[in-house]
């Protein structure tokens, strides 16, 4: 397409041709970014989605969530080498969740009945000694996940940006978001974690198991998490630091698309990610602020949030 | 309040400032120095503050490092460019925190519980960024340099603050005093038993007809008051102001503090500063990995000390 437009532009005069390829590189530069922004805003959707889980259900702020999204990179890193990346991609979330169930039944499960500040004070802690641990194993240099080669390459000139890396990391973002989905609408566990989101008091009243539904369910957020460090990892590489730049804008997903909804999260995150992509051609240094400018608004116009319902959780 | 828990609040009282005002000298026999007690005092006035809402408001603001960080700026800034006197620096940085508080305020007042705190460490993250990402004026990631405190003029004489400790710290020990009275006589005042009515039971205080947003708006706007005086200090202390100071980890730091001292009593926050400190200090020394053994005092106070040191002690909460 833009190919086609530059050669035409050739038989114009030289500032016309100038003129178009500006046009043109604005163009290049824009989608790059905006395409840059969906992939982040993929990212941010997947923390978001497993953080919005647990603060649903448990009412827990969990700020280990960073944590574990290191976690599961740093698994995926350690087991490569004898799953190949495939493998890897599929044991490394189950394994951080495993390593979640743990640490939610032995450390969280306690603080259920407390003030919500004791979860989060918990979490928060967690986070450094994550952060700390994977330093003190892996060592704080970067370390390189390698991703199958045909997912390296471009996958067209014009837009060398686009690798079949980037596509394969947002169609497993979509996979994964509606696989959530679907089981949250269609089966038995997914109904009751609805439910217990709306009232666990008459879930625990019906027999249901809530101390095994919570479980679950920080299980399933934490996979997510898991999953997020691995794509990250094959992208941008792993560092000991990387799952706490990318817990607030997960916040911030979670605020502006409604406290208590996840399609709201969905939203958010994407909202965000691709606010962010579009400010980075206009006004770089502001492109991390621009989250807390939409969250500002937000809250401003429509308190709740964007797709939040009145009255939950506020 | 009962006569004998009276006694016991003025024995208490004693005791702490008896304690503070005579740090300098018992410091250093039990191997500490008078520099530490400076930043045990200061870091001690922000988790005070912060409890100020936590603990009596019942309101947790997870993002107080944003104003602490603020009152640091504001102060460098204005002894860089506006003033060469140490105390107007002083009100500076508490007028830019308290006024930046007052603005955000307004817009997290109406959430509660955990989304109060989600959006109160989101909004202290927009100063970070801001004190990241402009350099020009805050010196970016390097912090904010080329201030130093000036000596006190009292026209007849003046005071080395600069180069002296023990003037320092009494001059910390000045403010800390002058903040932390005005936050007891808030809270012994009508005003104050409506936030600890409010803490213990909203939807009541609502019938009772007290405005209850307006009075979290109120009690978090003076919060940020309260600890952009005690981030001004710090930027006094430390000739420095770091953009790490609004970074919402600090303010974990500061929430810690006032748990681990006990957040249902007025000196709890002290105790708990002066813990903390003292053990990150003893740990950055001895270990690369204090901050695995931080994150482990975090989840073992939670599990086993969740009241408190000084809940601990005293099992009955006053006021």
């Amino acid at each position: 397409m833009t190919g086609g437009v530059v050669t035409s532009a050739r038989s114009l005069t030289g500032a016309r041709i100038f003129e178009v390829q500006r046009a043109d590189a604005m163009t290049q530069l824009l989608l790059f970014n905006v395409t840059n922004g969906l992939i982040i805003g993929a990212f941010y959707v997947l923390m978001a989605l497993g953080l919005s889980l647990i603060l649903n259900l448990s009412n827990v702020i969990n700020f280990a969530h960073g944590g574990f999204l290191v976690i599961g990179g740093y698994i995926a890193y350690t087991i490569t080498p004898y799953l190949g990346f495939w493998g890897a991609l599929l044991v490394a979330p189950l394994l951080t969740a495993a390593i979640g169930i743990v640490v939610e039944r032995i450390l969280i499960r306690p603080l259920y009945g407390r003030d919500p500040l004791y979860s989060l004070l918990l979490t928060f802690g967690l986070a450094f000694i994550i952060e700390d641990g994977t330093r003190f194993i892996w060592g704080a240099q970067g370390k390189p996940v390698t991703i199958p080669a045909f997912l390296a390459q471009p996958l067209s000139y014009e837009f060398f940006f686009i690798t079949g890396y980037r596509l394969f990391m947002v169609l497993m973002v979509v996979a994964s978001v509606s696989l959530l989905f679907a089981l949250l609408r269609y089966t038995r566990l997914g109904m009751r974690i609805r439910a217990g989101t709306l009232d666990l008091e008459t879930v625990s009243a019906l027999g249901i198991n809530v101390g095994m539904l919570r479980s679950l369910n920080f299980a399933v957020g934490v996979f997510l998490a898991g999953l997020s460090g691995v794509l990250a990892a094959g992208q941008l590489g792993l560092e000991p630091t990387m799952g706490t730049g990318l817990l607030m804008p997960s916040f911030v997903a979670i605020i502006v698309g409604g406290v208590g909804s996840l399609p709201g999260t969905l939203f958010g995150g994407l909202l965000i990610g691709v606010a962010s992509g579009v400010t980075a051609v206009f006004l770089p240094s502001a492109s991390e602020a621009i989250m807390y400018v939409l969250m500002a608004v937000v809250l401003l116009i429509r308190p709740r949030g964007l797709f939040g319902e009145e009255g939950m959780m506020t | 309040m009962s006569k004998a828990l009276a006694a016991r609040s003025l024995v208490a009282l004693v005791i702490v400032w008896t304690l503070l005002l005579l740090a300098p000298y018992w410091l250093p026999p039990f191997g500490g120095y008078t520099a530490l007690g400076t930043r045990v005092l200061v870091l001690a006035l922000a988790a005070m503050s912060v409890n100020f809402l936590l603990g009596f408001t019942g309101v947790l603001s997870f993002g107080h490092a944003a104003y602490f960080g603020l009152g640091a700026y504001g102060a460098g800034l204005s002894l860089k460019f506006l003033t060469m006197s140490s105390p107007l620096s002083i009100f500076y940085g508490m007028l830019l925190a308290g006024i930046a508080g007052a603005i955000l305020g307004a817009l997290i007042v109406r959430r509660r519980g955990v989304y109060f705190a989600m959006v109160t460490i989101a909004f202290g993250q927009v100063f970070y960024y801001i004190a990241f990402q402009w350099s020009s004026l805050t010196g970016g990631d390097d912090g904010l340099r080329g201030f130093s405190r000036q000596p006190l003029d009292f026209g007849l004489f003046s005071v080395d603050i600069l180069s002296n400790a023990n003037a320092f710290y009494y001059f910390v020990l000045f403010f800390f005093a002058l903040v932390t009275a005005v936050m007891a006589v808030i809270l012994r005042s009508p005003f104050g038993r409506t936030m600890v009515a409010i803490r213990e039971n909203e939807r009541r205080a609502r019938f009772l007809g007290i405005p209850v947003e307006r009075h979290i708006w109120i009690a978090f706007t003076l919060s940020c008051f309260f600890i952009g005086v005690a981030g001004a200090l710090y930027a006094l202390t430390n000739n420095f102001a770091d953009p790490r100071g609004l970074h919402y980890s600090q303010s974990g730091d500061f929430v810690m503090m006032a748990v681990m001292g006990g957040m249902r009593t007025f000196w709890g926050p002290l105790l708990g500063a002066a813990v903390f400190v003292i053990l990150q200090d003893y740990l950055s020394s001895v270990t690369v990995n204090w901050m695995s053994f931080v994150g482990l005092l975090f989840v073992l106070v939670v599990l086993f000390f969740p009241r408190g040191l000084l809940g601990f002690i005293r099992p009955t909460s006053k006021a």
